[in-house]
């Protein structure tokens, strides 16, 4: 795989979609630690079951940054189920791949964003 | 990484390593070609190779202010010269002793010598340093034990620019009859350097952070101290380190260094003045900002700044893009879980130094360039900072 960053993520990275957080949301989840370098928060809105809304924050490098971007694109207008099934191998795959010491940093894009379901599942008793 | 073509790049990272001076590339080219003879051979070609290489020993020698052209050899780099010191060293002394004392923030060239040493049975104290990444003469004397054959401390540090004061740990390594060295590889050209003066024992320097050609270094080593060889081989270094001479390579450092320590209070004093002005401005515009290091006891061309929230290789990425190279110390521009040995070394807690900028000058460093860095680098933090859910949490407790 690539030591550089494509240019899908370059992209990304530079013009990140849906940052921000999402007032009163109905799910949100935090992953990763200051302590390694990379944390990443999701905030989501449910309708029906399906993603309306999705937003996040990240603090980290550009691959962090770059796949919590593409991540929340892939699930807006998804459903749960949808979501869930959403990968860092399929994230990586939409960025045309990620060098390999940047591949842990992906992981967190799939954790974030399986934490903010959990949590909206967990407040809304399903 | 990234490069824009249109924009004109501005090198702020001159730590790495610096541009080839043209006037010494035009001393180095014949030796590629006219004069290509292997300096050891003893006809004419190879005569006059060997002249050049000894002429480049002499402007190292007087670079330095060593006594003698033996006590000066050449190698292929800084890394090269920290490694045949330490090791050459302990392999050669080691009757006397097994205790090595060397600090907590040496270049990796030092710091995996020393820990393999360790695993060969060698006992090695790393002092810890100060909040501004220095240690003291005092810790020095007090580590100092009937058992201590070598003391290894960095001139001035390549991450934060801090200085050690080599000259009182010379002092106190002489009175104890401890061999000093010091890796100078951030310091010559920068820092004037007396070898008599401050009692330096060995010393490692590196071409290429001089405006000289890279791959090529020398190590001084005072007479009558014992070192096993690192490169065994021919007779070349009086059969002290085996390989073909590096002429070109050697002609380069001898006149990048002659002319790097020429003049240096002035060179230093522009630089330094910019550096300045960077910290200045840096902590002027730009809010939760930590400057690292020593603030006078500091490399001229230094400027090491940690911006709280934001993470240091989304930093380096913007810069980048936008015409300037820089380095950073978080986590993810080393490619391990944890950002530089030196910054958690002085004190900061893992989140802080994530987001370490390194600014480093070099001789074509201009006010245009501060000022184009100034013209970019408070925008990009606040992006970063809009991005960042640590600064979100942060604004939400002040405002609460
Ligand atoms: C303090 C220090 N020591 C050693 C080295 C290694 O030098 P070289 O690249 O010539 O092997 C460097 C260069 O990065 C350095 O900054
Ligand atoms: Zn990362």
């Amino acid at each position: 795989m690539s030591e550089m960053y494509t240019q899908q993520v370059m992209d990304h990275f530079t013009n990140p979609r849906n940052v921000g957080e999402i007032e009163n949301a109905d799910g949100v989840g935090q992953v990763g630690n200051a302590k390694c370098g990379d944390i990443m928060r999701i905030s989501i809105k449910v309708e029906n079951d399906v993603i309306t809304d999705v937003k996040f924050r990240t603090f980290g490098c550009g691959a962090a940054i770059a796949t919590s971007s593409v991540a929340t694109e892939m699930v807006k207008g998804k459903t749960l189920d949808e979501a869930l099934a959403l990968t860092n191998q399929m994230v990586i795959e939409k960025l045309g791949g990620l060098p390999d010491v940047k591949i842990h940093c992906s992981v967190l894009a799939e954790e974030a964003l399986h934490a903010a379901i959990a949590d909206y599942k967990a407040k809304h008793g399903k | 990484m990234h490069a824009m073509s249109t924009t004109k790049r501005i090198n702020m990272d001159h730590a790495a390593t610096t541009y080839l001076d043209p006037e010494v590339l035009g001393i180095m080219l014949p030796w590629f070609t006219e004069n290509y003879g292997n300096a050891s051979s003893v006809y004419a070609e190879g005569r006059t190779a060997r002249q050049a290489v000894e002429d480049a020993r002499e402007q190292v020698r007087a670079a330095l202010g060593a006594k003698a052209l033996q006590e000066i050899y050449f190698t292929s780099g800084g890394t090269e010269s920290d490694n045949w010191a330490i090791k050459g060293f302990a392999d050669a002394n080691q009757r006397k002793g097994n205790h090595i004392i060397t600090t907590n923030v040496e270049h990796h060239a030092v710091l995996h010598t020393c820990q393999y040493l360790e695993k060969k049975g060698f006992e090695v104290t790393y002092l810890p340093v100060d909040h501004e990444g220095r240690v003291s003469a005092q810790q020095v004397a007090d580590a100092i034990t009937d058992r201590t054959i070598l003391v290894s401390i960095l001139f001035a540090n390549n991450e934060i620019g801090s200085i050690n004061p080599i000259a009182e740990i010379g002092k106190v390594c002489r009175e104890r009859k401890v061999v000093f060295h010091t890796d100078a590889v951030q310091a010559v050209g920068s820092v004037p350097i007396d070898v008599e003066a401050m009692n330096i024992d060995m010393l490692s320097l590196s071409a290429h952070k001089f405006n000289g050609p890279k791959g090529v270094g020398a190590l001084y080593v005072r007479k009558g101290i014992r070192l096993e060889n690192l490169i065994h081989g021919g007779a070349q270094e009086r059969g002290h380190r085996g390989s073909t001479y590096n002429t070109p390579g050697i002609v380069g450092l001898g006149a990048a260094i002659q002319r790097a320590t020429q003049d240096i209070p002035a060179k230093s004093a522009r630089l330094a003045a910019l550096r300045d002005q960077l910290i200045n401005r840096i902590t002027g515009e730009i809010d939760h900002v930590i400057v690292n290091g020593h603030r006078t006891e500091r490399l001229p061309n230094n400027v090491n700044v940690c911006f709280r929230f934001i993470e240091g290789e989304s930093l380096l990425l913007n810069l980048d893009m936008l015409g300037i190279s820089a380095s950073s110390g978080s986590a993810c521009t080393s490619g391990s879980l944890d950002p530089s040995h030196v910054l958690l070394a002085i004190g900061l807690p893992h989140e802080i130094a994530h987001g370490s900028l390194r600014l480093s000058l070099g001789v074509e460093s201009t006010q245009e360039d501060v000022d184009r860095v100034m013209e970019v680098l408070p925008g990009i933090v606040r992006k970063l900072r809009d991005l960042s859910p640590l600064y979100a949490d942060y604004l939400q407790q002040k405002n609460a």
